[in-house]
């Protein structure tokens, strides 16, 4: 019985952590929020291996699992780090796993060669006028808030809930860029017009899991993200002074520290079990990975919303750029199943809805 | 990581489960102090390694070296089993913990073994009416003459007073030491001269706790824990035993299925409960919590089992977030019911016994006692996260 991190994940987490404090300091953050190139920091990440974590080593990768993909994400969120990480690393790499594990592709994302947006929105309550039809090999439709833009090739959901693989050249395809809050992680919108596709999968099941996989690491992306605001509300209030005394003396700023880090914490665990199930778990994955991504969202609101307060004026400044993170748990909460739709879905898996 | 028990444990549990399916029926339906099936069980339980499993033998105990993992099976098969896992109480729990840490070999022969089989219970005189979360500003007062303490004061909240034996007790008996190096910790029967109990009501409508009086109650020497004006760490490693014990993540799983159940059941102009999305958001929201807050307890039970360290803010935070979740669950099984909700005592609407309500009360109640919530924030927020302690009073830098 170990329910903790071993010292080869410790080591892992530590090398990340290292790596993105160097290549991914808030100011290299601020330099891509007005300049969206992210090539250095991806190719870095590429270097230590992150990109084939979860390719087997035989397609040279490293073979590891999604309990060390979460840890991977959780560090990228404590960063703000703009990186096409969900998709390339972690969700395609998944996907071929189970459905094609001798596809040439996951090679070529363990070297960083591709790029993976995903546009699975439709699969999770798609808005009016967008949707994606396939026949015979091709897709046609749209999917807005495709996460990881621009990439070279699409995850593609479709409305019949099959995936699909999408060059970012066939033919047909346009694709814009659309603004959100959140700088560090650009998203678009794709225009599919018979544009030929790869089917990966037929089964509801896949794309099913690829959701579960995608929601436990945007749940751990928000986990970094909101561990970092707390850190630097405590920092703050240590060192910011007023009516002669640290602020981190009076007891309203120790109850609001304290709430969030009691919130926060357990969301250490839900995440390692939900990231856990996933390879080992199959009976709670889904049902876990539901409950722990409107867990969080929660959390992370409150965390977010919190530290900030923390802060005084300062905290709402573009000066201390608290709000990256403010934003990055936003985008996070709203993007692949938002609170009260994820808890209707854990309802249902139960069967608690008529 | 590894959530597997091994098959070594997968044996034990074959083994606890073997024991319930023969024993399970004796299960005590009484709750009463010293009632004889209440002692018999507990007999039979310590006879087999389920209750007082790793006290040594010599003190009436099992003598199993400590498993946290044996203790956890055993735990969750008694739980899973709806069978009693033998006698808790303030002196299972607390007194009998301290005594084998900081007793005398003469006080762990006295005291354990009868303290054990439930036939010595004790009550806890800790919080005064001037001295609650500031509990080391407490005055009753202890003078030795000859070979005796002799105390006086006053107690307050003391669960169960009125039907112990015996009391551990915080006395002030070094006046003119700082607050928290002039209090010692006594044992003694709560049949001595001088000790008047009143009792209070609270709002369950339950007369738990009281209010206890001491005049010129005369206490013999040696019945001191620790050494004179040692008493505040004593009674320290006694308070974590009690609020590891509260809000227990893996009885509230038990009751969130009770709760999930109970909106299945209970019906409004003929619909399902949990049909409504609002009442039913806010289950999955529990669920949710109750979850985080399993986990956490996985985390901390495997830093235990593991020996590491790299858990405290996770067990830290047990005691707030435990109660605080239990309390929001009964409220959500109040909230289910509507008017029906408010049922209690004899009514013939009533619910699952009346448990609704009576925990709703009870685990606000726990969020007070045992160190308030806001108590708990203080401590998360010093000891986990590093910030300062409350700059004196103006009162006490004077
Ligand atoms: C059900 C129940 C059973 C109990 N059983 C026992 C028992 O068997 N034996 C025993 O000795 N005691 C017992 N107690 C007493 C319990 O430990 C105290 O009630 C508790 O420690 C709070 O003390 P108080 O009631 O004096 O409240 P106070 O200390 O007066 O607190 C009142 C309010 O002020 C807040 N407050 C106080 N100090 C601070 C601070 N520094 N920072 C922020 N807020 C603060 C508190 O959080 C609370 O909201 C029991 C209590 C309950 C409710």
């Amino acid at each position: 019985m170990e329910f903790g991190l071993s010292e080869e994940q410790t080591l892992l987490v530590d090398t990340v952590n290292r790596f993105l404090d160097d290549a991914s300091p808030l100011d290299r953050v601020r330099k891509f929020a007005a300049d969206p190139n992210d090539t250095d920091i991806w190719q870095g990440l590429v270097d230590i291996g992150i990109s084939g974590l979860l390719v087997s080593e035989d397609a040279g990768g490293t073979g590891l699992r999604h309990v060390e993909a979460a840890l991977v994400a959780e560090a990228l969120g404590n960063h703000v780090t703009p990186s096409p990480y969900l998709g390339s690393a972690v969700v395609l790499p998944s996907v071929l796993n189970a459905t094609d594990p001798g596809a040439t592709l996951l090679g070529e994302l363990a070297a960083g060669k591709v790029r993976c947006g995903l546009a699975l929105s439709g699969a999770t309550g798609a808005r009016a006028g967008t949707a994606v039809v396939a026949r015979n090999g091709r897709l046609t439709g749209k999917v807005a808030f495709v996460l990881d833009y621009p990439a070279s090739v699409y995850l593609v959901a479709d409305a019949a809930g099959s995936l699909h693989l999408v060059d970012a050249n066939a033919s047909g395809l346009s694709h814009r860029r659309l603004t959100t809050v959140d700088a560090s992680r650009p998203v678009g919108e794709i225009v599919l017009a018979d544009s030929p596709a790869t089917c990966l999968s037929n089964d509801p099941e896949v794309l099913a899991r690829a959701l579960d996989v995608a929601r436990v690491m945007l749940a751990a992306d928000t986990l970094g993200a909101a561990q970092n605001m707390l850190d630097q509300a405590v920092a703050y209030a240590l060192q910011r002074e007023q009516f002669d005394r640290p602020i981190a003396t009076f007891q309203a700023v120790k109850h609001m520290c304290a709430e969030m880090a009691a919130d926060l914490e357990p969301c250490r665990a839900f995440v390692w079990y939900a990231a856990h199930a996933l390879d080992e778990l199959p009976d709670e994955a889904r049902l876990t990975a539901c409950h722990l991504k409107a867990h969080i969202a929660e959390v992370g609101q409150f965390v977010s919303k919190t530290a900030t307060e923390v802060h005084g004026g300062m905290g709402f400044t573009d000066l201390v750029g608290l709000h990256y993170w403010f934003k990055r748990i936003g985008l996070n909460r709203q993007v692949l199943g938002t609170p009260e739709w994820l808890r209707d879905e854990a309802a249902r898996l139960q069967g608690l809805v008529a | 990581m590894d959530l597997s028990y091994g098959p070594k444990y997968e044996a034990f549990r074959e083994e606890v489960r073997a024991f319930l399916r023969t024993h399970g029926h004796k299960s005590p339906k009484t709750t009463k102090l010293k009632a004889p099936e209440l002692l018999d069980w507990q007999a039979l339980l310590i006879e087999n390694g389920y209750a007082a499993r790793t006290i040594p033998k010599e003190y009436g105990g099992y003598g199993a070296e400590p498993d946290i993992l044996k203790s956890r099976i055993i735990a969750e098969e008694f739980a899973a089993a709806q069978v009693s896992s033998g006698m808790g109480g303030q002196g299972i729990s607390m007194l009998v913990p301290t005594l084998l840490e900081m007793g005398t070999e003469a006080q762990k022969r006295e005291f354990i073994p009868p303290t054990i089989r439930g036939e010595m219970v004790w009550c806890q005189g800790y919080s005064e009416p001037g001295a609650g979360s500031d509990l080391a500003s407490l005055r009753t007062a202890g003078k030795l003459d000859g070979d005796h303490w002799v105390v006086n004061g006053q107690k307050i909240w003391t669960s169960t007073a009125h039907l112990a034996d015996w009391i551990f007790c915080l006395v002030r008996t070094e006046p003119d030491a700082p607050k928290h190096k002039g209090i010692s910790f006594l044992l003694f029967r709560m049949d001595t001269p001088g000790i008047e109990i009143r009792p209070l009501v609270d709002m369950t409508m339950n007369r738990n706790f009281n209010e206890v009086f001491f005049t010129d109650v005369r206490v013999p020497k040696d019945q001191m824990v620790g050494a004179r004006g040692q008493g505040w760490q004593v009674a320290n490693s006694i308070l974590g035993f009690e609020r590891d014990s509260l809000g227990d993540p893996n009885a509230t799983l038990g009751r969130l299925n009770r709760l999930l159940a109970l909106m299945q059941e209970e019906t409004v102009d003929g619909a399902r409960v949990i049909d409504n999305g609002a009442l039913r958001d806010r289950a999955m929201r529990i669920q949710g919590r109750v979850m985080a807050m399993r986990f956490n307890e996985l985390r901390v039970l495997s830093a235990k089992v593991n020996g590491r360290n790299d858990a405290q803010l996770a067990r830290l935070i047990g005691k707030l977030q435990g109660t605080e979740l239990r309390h929001a669950l009964e409220q959500l099984g109040i909230d289910a019911m509507g008017e029906v909700g408010t049922s209690y005592a004899d009514n013939p609407y009533l619910r699952d016994g009346g448990s609704w309500q009576y925990h709703f009360m009870f685990f606000l109640g726990l969020i007070i006692g045992g160190g308030t919530s806001q108590i708990q924030k203080n401590i998360i927020s010093e000891r986990g996260l590093g910030m300062p302690r409350e700059p004196k009073l103006a009162k006490e830098q004077k």
